[in-house]
């Protein structure tokens, strides 16, 4: 699967295997060892099983969901989806749009902004750059939910609650971008490196644009994924920010469909087919980035 | 939330009969009012119920002065919450909907707007002890009932008499009736005591004539554990206790199960049952029938609510009178009514709908009933007043904590309502209300 980083991980095997001194014994039987792999596999199942529940209750028309034994696929995904579509007038499809929207912009924007920062953090030497940092790893520590009611007090005095920007500003800067950004940036970009740009005439831009962020890429993508995947997810400040029901994402939107008053039903088979197509689009996310994603922090320059 | 000063219903209500700081942010509204005569007038509109924005429409069509944009939320308390934020910074929707007991919380936060003077003549379309639950038996009007829940006795026509049942209808016959089921069924139940909605447990209090939040001069009583409520505990807490009923919550997949397969033959609920029994029991179709819910005295006929909204105009709303006029239309016109009935699945507060347009016949998982919805009515007239306080949600959440784990334990009641009782007087003194002990 990792296609750049195998070479990486070659070169260094057969200088481990021909250290010398060491007593080359008949090979130790291999152990498995139970008591990790068995660990391992509670912690897999424990993930696994309630995305296999969503994907097998997807399945089943409304009428069997709670009848019919748990794991017993239907054969009502067709009408689930269709029925979904239905609803009020494919208003499911503007969500996913809208989702699409926040997760995708708000992740570039605050990989963007995760680089800048991350790179002068770790690059340039000012006054206050450890007070900057430090207050930003607070940052880190802030559950996002408790700042999610003062943000929205803030767009409020901006005048710009229940705008697609009052979703969109308040994740651009994501502290834990910025820390990921600069400890990547500290590893992968050698000062000899932008020193040897500096000598050579490159400006700042230049070398940051055309050295740093070629090295950075990993870790950018990293940066870009967690964002993703916490603005996709991410509830609470959309719930709080927008009124408009065309605006909400699809955490919000689903919400709606469980939640309409004590005396209406709630539209469980639509909910969790919601769920099931909502994982869709990570999953292939996570697919097309995944061959950028897991070099880490093998590659580089220059070996020290 | 710290930033939420909290008012005490007391001022709020005290400072709206005086008619000085609202006529006060009035007269910033009466402005606005001027102004809109001269353009078309956009509402919005935070609701939950389905197909809201399709009645929306026909006003629209009618209205071109007045547009209301319905924009869908979901119902709860988190709604609550974030209606009180939204008015908090001004940047709340004209109209809400919000569930009978989430109103004192509204009012205390100052979140809703005094309507009175726009609604005159509203209140004889409404059950006394439905529009009780809106004015708090006072002079102001903080919403206009939108849908109720009158309590009723929901069971298996076809079981019944397979099992020699007849319905009761007091209470001891009740008990009598789930005694004798179990004698002759071991295995099934008539019904299940749920620890996990208070909302039928205080339906229930409020039939035996309960008033869990009562307010006189500047300070809220609670009485949670009055003599009424002990008497609802008591009797549900023998029957567990006892085995009679089931103690296992309402709304899981087991207990749909237990409705479909026949296992449970009896459901104590609200007018809006056959919608739920649609989906939780779909094999049961024709096979149910509704009945008034047994009464503590042989005679007598109360009922409790279960659920049930009403529409309210926010202070934050620039369009005072425009938004009450709409809540006027949606909540007495019968247009109105039968679209919401039709559109969004609603039992209509106002009396006169009850029995007209869509409700004409019966819900067609009841076709063995065809009188459903004018015994239903019957039913809602006798409807009990509610008595709700500023802090419903902390009670319902101690309810489901300690009757849940009473339940589990089928050791009686009675120490789980006392602490529900303590825990609702402690947060209403933390939040800064005078309490009387």
């Amino acid at each position: 699967m990792t296609g750049l980083a195998s070479p990486a991980v070659r070169k260094g095997a057969p200088a481990a295997g021909t250290t010398p001194g060491v007593p080359q014994g008949p090979p130790a039987p291999r152990r498995t060892a139970l008591l990790p792999t068995a660990a391992l596999v509670l912690g897999a199942l424990y993930c696994l099983l309630p995305v296999a529940w969503v994907l097998v209750a997807a399945t089943k028309p409304a009428s069997d969901l709670f009848s019919t034994f748990t794991f017993l696929p239907g054969d009502g995904l067709g009408d689930n989806v269709s029925d979904l579509t239905a609803y009020r007038e494919g208003i499911y499809w503007r969500w996913m749009g809208n989702s699409v929207l926040y997760a995708g912009l708000g992740a570039v924007l605050s990989t963007v902004v995760s680089a800048f920062a991350g790179y002068a953090l770790a690059v340039y030497r000012f006054r206050g750059r450890e007070a900057f940092f430090n207050i930003m790893l607070t940052g880190v520590l802030m559950p996002p939910v408790i700042l999610a009611i003062p943000q929205y007090l803030l767009m409020a005095e901006a005048d710009l609650t229940d705008t697609y920007a009052s979703v969109l500003l308040p994740l651009v800067l994501s502290p834990y971008g910025v820390y990921l950004g600069r400890i990547y940036a500290e590893a992968a970009i050698p000062m000899e490196l932008v020193e040897a740009g500096r000598v050579d005439g490159a400006g700042e831009w230049r070398i940051f644009l055309r050295i740093a962020v070629p090295m950075m890429s990993p870790g950018l993508v990293t940066i870009f994924l967690f964002q993703f995947v916490a603005i996709w997810n991410n509830f609470l400040l959309p719930f709080i920010m927008l009124g408009d029901d065309e605006k909400f994402p699809m955490t919000v939107g689903l919400f709606t469909l469980l939640k309409q008053g004590a005396s209406q039903p709630s539209l469980y088979n639509l909910v969790i087919t919601g769920a099931l197509l909502a994982i869709v689009p990570l999953i292939a996310l996570f697919l097309v980035i995944q061959r950028f994603w897991s070099l880490d922090l093998l590659s580089g320059a220059v070996k020290s | 939330m710290p930033h939420i000063t909290r008012r005490s219903l007391a001022a709020a209500t005290a400072v709206l009969l005086g008619a000085t700081a609202l006529t006060a942010c009035g007269s910033s509204d009466s402005g606005d009012e001027g102004g809109a005569a001269s353009g078309p007038v956009s509402l919005t509109y935070w609701a939950w119920a389905p197909g809201m924005d399709k009645v929306a429409a026909l006003w629209n069509a009618e209205h071109p002065d007045i547009q209301v944009t319905v924009q869908k939320q979901a119902s709860g308390d988190d709604l609550v919450t974030k209606i009180i934020t939204a008015t908090k910074a001004h940047k709340g929707p004209d109209l809400v909907q919000a569930e009978y007991q989430a109103l004192p919380t509204l009012v205390s936060n100052d979140a809703l707007a005094d309507i009175a003077p726009e609604v005159q003549g509203a209140k004889d379309k409404f059950a006394p002890g439905i529009w009780q639950q809106t004015t708090f038996g006072g002079e102001a009007v903080y919403a206009l009932p939108q849908d109720s829940g009158p309590l009723m006795f929901f069971y298996r026509e076809d079981l019944f008499k397979q099992y020699g049942l007849t319905v009761p209808t007091t209470w001891d016959e009740f008990a009598e009736t789930a005694r004798a089921l179990k004698k002759k069924a071991p295995k099934k139940a008539l019904t299940t005591f749920s620890a996990n909605d208070a909302g039928l447990f205080a339906g229930l209090s409020q039939q035996a004539g309960a008033k869990w939040w009562t307010f006189e001069g500047d300070t809220w009583k609670v009485g949670i554990e009055d003599a009424a409520t002990k008497k609802v505990t008591d009797f549900w807490g023998g029957l567990v206790a006892e085995g009679a009923v089931d103690n296992q919550p309402m709304y899981t997949p087991a207990w749909n199960k237990a409705l479909n397969t026949g296992e449970q033959l009896a459901w104590v609920s609200a007018v809006w049952a056959p919608g739920t029994l649609t989906t939780a029991a779909p094999d049961t179709k024709g096979k149910w029938a509704m009945a008034p819910l047994p009464q503590w005295n042989k005679g007598e006929t109360a009922t409790g609510s279960w659920g049930g909204s009403s529409t309210a105009v926010t202070t934050d709303s620039k369009h005072k009178a425009a938004a009450a006029k709409f809540a006027t239309w949606l909540n007495t016109d019968p247009k109105a009514l039968e679209a919401l009935v039709k559109e969004s699945g609603i039992y209509p507060a106002a009396t006169a709908a009850q029995t007209s347009g869509a409700l004409a016949q019966a819900p067609a998982f009841f076709p063995n009933q065809a009188d459903f919805y004018t015994r239903a009515a019957e039913i809602a007239k006798t409807t009990a007043p509610a008595a709700w306080g500023p802090n419903v949600n902390v009670a319902y959440t101690s309810f489901k904590d300690e009757f849940g784990k009473a339940a589990k334990a089928k050791s009686g009641f009675d120490a789980a309502l006392a602490k529900v009782q303590t825990t609702t007087v402690a947060d209403l003194s933390k939040q800064g209300f005078e309490v009387a002990k």
